[in-house]
């Protein structure tokens, strides 16, 4: 059954956020991992009231997700997740909110709805698997598949421009945007953690693996070969250094990006960029996030962004405190005989 | 100077007004501020705004006319009236658009000032009406109102066109005193509406008072008239729109029930008013999301349901059809959720600010699958916030979805409430389950609802959502059997509100040769052309539908012990198509689709056309 009967008071652990229900994602597929490292850092986030998290998704492979966590869960329709994530969090902040979801349901049908939980600010964390193909319909091309991708609804190569979600959450003024991989359990629960950490909306993008539809899309990033050479991670406050021999760095040209070679003499450590994920503009985080895909240039991982602002949250509850000092509480009495009212004897 | 001499006062029982302008006239407001003051002096009401979709439509066009229907008595009235005896015309436009609706021998107080050239012409006429012969036969006033304004406000450090725009107080001064009413209740609305512009307060109270004291001391207007107070239940009234009621009915269902009210709505006409209520009620803890679309609306309010409020969502027929997909998920997750529709003229974008009721089959089929809602309808605005409560109470008891159904003419339109007392409202019971023995998320009480067990509640934890659910545990189940029990238990669900609904009564006697059935907003001109055809002598009653789905248990009991059934609907038939299906009997109908309220003339003529014969006079 879906439900719960112990109550622990020790220590949460992984075991504590698995439900009993079967995983029924296709055998390697990157889901896995994404849910392990889900289950193993949440024990770090929450302490013990474990009935605080709610998983909502909306349709699609990773929206199965939140019937494999031992959580209040909301399996949805398609898109709607984080509209409907949002209305949980403003009835009941006290609730530690999370959104599973992929491309094509974060970003095609439930595009406006991710762009305006960004924008106001909405205290929920969602986490995009993006596998850059839609999985569940069997494999047509999503918002982020790369132009020319030869599927089944693209059979010439898909004329599409895809969208990179990171800078569409930095354009939506997500006040904490990141991404990982997931073949790199450490860091993904690195960037778990970060994000349940943020007071505000937390987006996490998540490269993913769908070996049935897209098999190897990232491998460029994941495999022992070439990954250091195609990744750049993100370090606060550290300069950008990336490469097998951590001997290749990032320096800005103008606005523009460039690679510098540290191993010839010319550059040192000094002359790069150093990675701030706290500064009040998005140039930095928008100059990075645009390094994505590039054909030059490695592809970030980490923290792009982490701003604080006042939650949507947090603005209903100080406006009902505000109007309730300023009026009272509420008299049912008083507002029903308010207005113009008149006496008929 | 001549001494001024009292003029005579004529009491007359009953009149329809019609106020009309530019849309940028203030046309509303004038007549919203005469249903007020008229209100208060103790008369029924009942009063139609219809106004165009642009705002500000280029000014003196026909397509940009704006109007203001009241009718009041002495008597009880049921609607706005169908054909008003006096039109308040401010240009060349109004009069062309309603001089084919006025009463014949009706009165006409129009602006001259605006009867220039340039109006004409906008106006389509080649000559002046107020000269050529067309206004013949009605009791024409004509007053240059642009002028008095100007005049009466001389000095004030008001531009022209301010001063222009408080020619609506200056004609609103002037009906006040033909119809004998107090200033005072529009003075203090002025004085709270512009407190922080003093000129302006200053300037529209001296526009109001000139048009009073141009009354008394002009010589056009030779009789002043009184309609004496209506002879209304004893209470405290005011003056209420549907919308309005409509908040105050969820606010107080919010308060009866001990949750918190959380309205995610979209912005559309004309449903807009609703959430703009709402988000006042602050200090009750209301929460009012104004979503980016109207899926998120309902999605949201899905979110908030979940977590354990009273989660409403508010949209008119464009939006319900948005909003489709999300209601089945409310039905299959089986949370509380109420749907406002308030319907307007359609398809599509149809007739924004104008009234049908063409959403009754969307509302009750509109759906994919098997996705079984309770569907309500308010009949008159202050129906709206009874209803309101009953749509509240019904879908926390049931956990269900509930669709309450108004429409652009109640919602609007007002007419005086007699307001109830708090403490004489029942309480709405809701109980979230807390206790984890035997818990399990679809498992049902003796209503077939399942338990609420909200987000935060220990040991509680589960899932919910779209797929199909395992009968008792909820888990995702494809199983055929499963399925089809599911599909039962939700449609039984639904049917058992039947029991705990009231029986339909049946106004006029329970037997005849007609029954009039009808639904929603059309309530009160139903009833005035039954009376009326009643007291003409023909064997006929009403009844109206407030609970559509499930039907009231007694309706095929009523409805066999008449020869005829008329439904009259302002569509084509939706309501008829449901009764014929339900019960296998033939059904009259009678479908205009206009935009606007039925006229009892109408009705009335098909009454006796359809039972001309059983004339007994």
């Amino acid at each position: 059954m879906s439900t719960n009967s112990e109550v622990k008071t020790e220590k949460l652990t992984a075991k504590d956020f698995a439900s009993d229900q079967d995983v029924r994602w296709c055998p390697g597929c990157g889901d896995y991992s994404i849910l392990a490292q889900v289950q193993r850092t949440l024990p770090d986030l929450i302490k013990k009231d474990k009935e605080k998290v709610v998983w909502i998704s909306g349709i699609g492979c990773s929206s199965r997700f939140p019937y494999y966590m031992n959580t209040y869960g909301f399996h949805s329709i398609h898109g709607r997740a984080t509209a409907i994530a949002t209305g949980v969090k403003i009835a009941k902040p006290e609730l530690d909110v999370w959104v599973a979801t992929g491309d094509g349901d974060l970003l095609s049908i439930g595009g406006n709805h991710f762009i305006h939980s960004c924008r106001k600010n909405i205290d929920i964390k969602i986490i995009l698997f993006n596998n850059r193909i839609y999985g569940l319909t069997k494999g047509q091309y999503s918002p982020t598949s790369e132009k020319g991708k030869i599927t089944k609804t693209s059979p010439f190569g898909s004329i599409d421009y895809p969208f990179n979600p990171v800078s569409v959450a930095i354009g939506a003024d997500a006040t904490f945007v990141a991404r990982s991989i997931d073949r790199r359990p450490k860091h993904l629960q690195e960037m778990i953690k970060r994000a349940g950490e943020h007071k505000g909306i937390a987006f996490l993008e998540i490269y993913q693996n769908c070996n049935i539809f897209n098999d190897g899309a990232f491998s460029i990033l994941t495999e022992k070969d070439t990954r250091d050479d195609h990744v750049l991670v993100l370090e606060h406050g550290k300069p950008m250094i990336f490469g097998k021999n951590h001997d290749k760095g990032i320096k800005l040209d103008g606005e523009k990006p460039m690679i510098v070679d540290l191993s010839k003499g010319q550059y040192s450590k000094d002359d790069l960029l150093v990675h701030d994920e706290f500064s009040d503009s998005p140039v930095l985080a928008i100059i990075l996030a645009h390094m994505t895909d590039h054909p030059d240039f490695p592809t970030p991982i980490g923290v792009f962004r982490q701003v604080k602002k006042e939650t949507y949250d947090q603005g209903v509850d100080r406006q009902i405190r505000d109007v309730t000092k300023m009026r009272g509480e509420g008299d049912l009495e008083k507002t029903l005989f308010s207005g113009n009212t008149w006496e008929v004897n | 100077m001549t001494e001024v001499k009292e003029k005579p006062v004529k009491t007359v029982s009953d009149v329809t007004v019609r106020f009309a302008g530019d849309s940028g006239d203030g046309m509303q407001l004038t007549g919203s501020q005469f249903s007020d003051t008229t209100a208060w002096v103790g008369n029924d009401l009942n009063t139609l705004p219809d106004y165009p979709a642009e705002i500000r439509a280029p000014a003196g066009t026909l397509y940009g006319v704006s109007g203001f229907q009241l009718h009041f008595s002495s008597n009880d009235v049921h609607t706005p009236g169908d054909v008003p005896d006096v039109l308040v015309a401010m240009n060349p436009a109004a009069l062309k658009k309603n001089l084919p609706e006025l009463k014949p021998n009706g009165t006409i107080i129009v602006n001259t000032d605006s009867f220039d050239k340039k109006n004409l012409k906008l106006a389509h006429y080649d000559s002046n009406p107020l000269e050529d012969g067309s206004v013949d036969g009605f009791h024409v006033y004509k007053v240059p109102i642009t002028t008095l304004t100007t005049n009466a406000l001389e000095g004030t450090s008001l531009s022209p066109k301010e001063v222009n725009r408080s020619k609506n107080f200056f004609a609103l001064g002037m009906m006040y005193w033909l119809y004998n009413r107090p200033l005072d209740k529009t003075e203090e609305w002025v004085k709270l509406k512009f407190k922080n512009k003093p000129q302006l307060i200053d300037a529209n109270i001296k526009a109001l008072k000139a048009g009073y004291n141009f009354g008394e001391i002009t010589e056009i207007f030779t009789t002043r008239y009184n309609v004496e107070p209506a002879k209304l239940p004893k209470g405290t009234y005011r003056n209420i729109s549907g919308n309005e009621a409509l908040s105050l009915g969820f606010l107080t269902a919010s308060v009866k029930s001990g949750l918190k009210l959380f309205l995610g709505s979209y912005p559309i006409t004309p449903a807009s008013d609703i959430l703009q209520f709402i988000s006042i009620y602050k200090n009750f803890g209301a929460k009012t999301f104004q979503a980016e679309d109207e899926i998120a609306g309902i999605s949201s309010s899905i979110g908030a349901s979940f977590a354990g409020q009273l989660a409403l969502t508010t949209t008119s027929g464009p939006g319900l059809a948005l909003k489709s997909e999300a209601i089945g998920l409310a039905v299959m997750t089986e949370l509380p959720l109420v749907i406002v529709n308030v319907q307007r003229g359609g398809p599509s974008t149809g007739l924004p600010t104008k009234t049908e009721q063409s959403d009754l089959l969307q509302a009750m089929y509109g759906r994919n699958g098997e996705a079984p809602v309770v569907v309500l309808a308010a009949r008159t605005p202050r129906d709206c916030f009874y209803m309101a409560i009953e749509a509240s109470r019904i879908a926390l008891k049931y956990m269900t979805p509930v669709i309450l159904l108004t429409d652009g003419y109640i919602a609007n339109g007002s007419e005086p409430w007699r307001i109830p007392h708090a403490d004489q409202i029942p309480e709405i019971p809701v109980k979230f389950r807390t206790e984890k023995e035997g818990f399990f998320p679809y498992s049902r009480d003796e209503n077939l609802a399942r338990p609420w067990a909200i987000p935060g509640t220990p040991g509680l934890e589960h899932r919910i959502g779209g797929l199909e659910k395992e009968d008792i545990t909820g888990n995702v189940s494809y199983d055929p059997e499963n399925h089809d029990k599911m599909i039962h238990i939700r449609a039984q669900k639904i049917k058992n509100v039947e029991n705990d609904i009231p029986l339909l009564d049946v106004e006029g006697d329970d037997e005849g040769d007609l029954l009039v059935l009808g639904w929603g907003g059309t309530y009160g001109t139903l009833k005035d052309a039954v009376v009326r055809a009643r007291d003409n002598g023909y064997k006929v009653s009403q009844a109206h539908l407030r609970y559509i789905n499930p039907l009231p248990k007694n309706t095929e009991e009523v409805l066999g012990k008449f020869k005829k059934i008329l439904i009259p609907e302002i569509n084509m038939g939706q309501l008829a198509v449901i009764i014929r299906n339900r019960f296998l009997i033939d059904v009259k109908q009678f479908n205009k689709v206009r935009g606007l309220p039925f006229k009892i003339s109408d009705v009335y003529g098909k009454i006796t056309e359809i039972i001309g014969g059983n004339n007994v006079n």
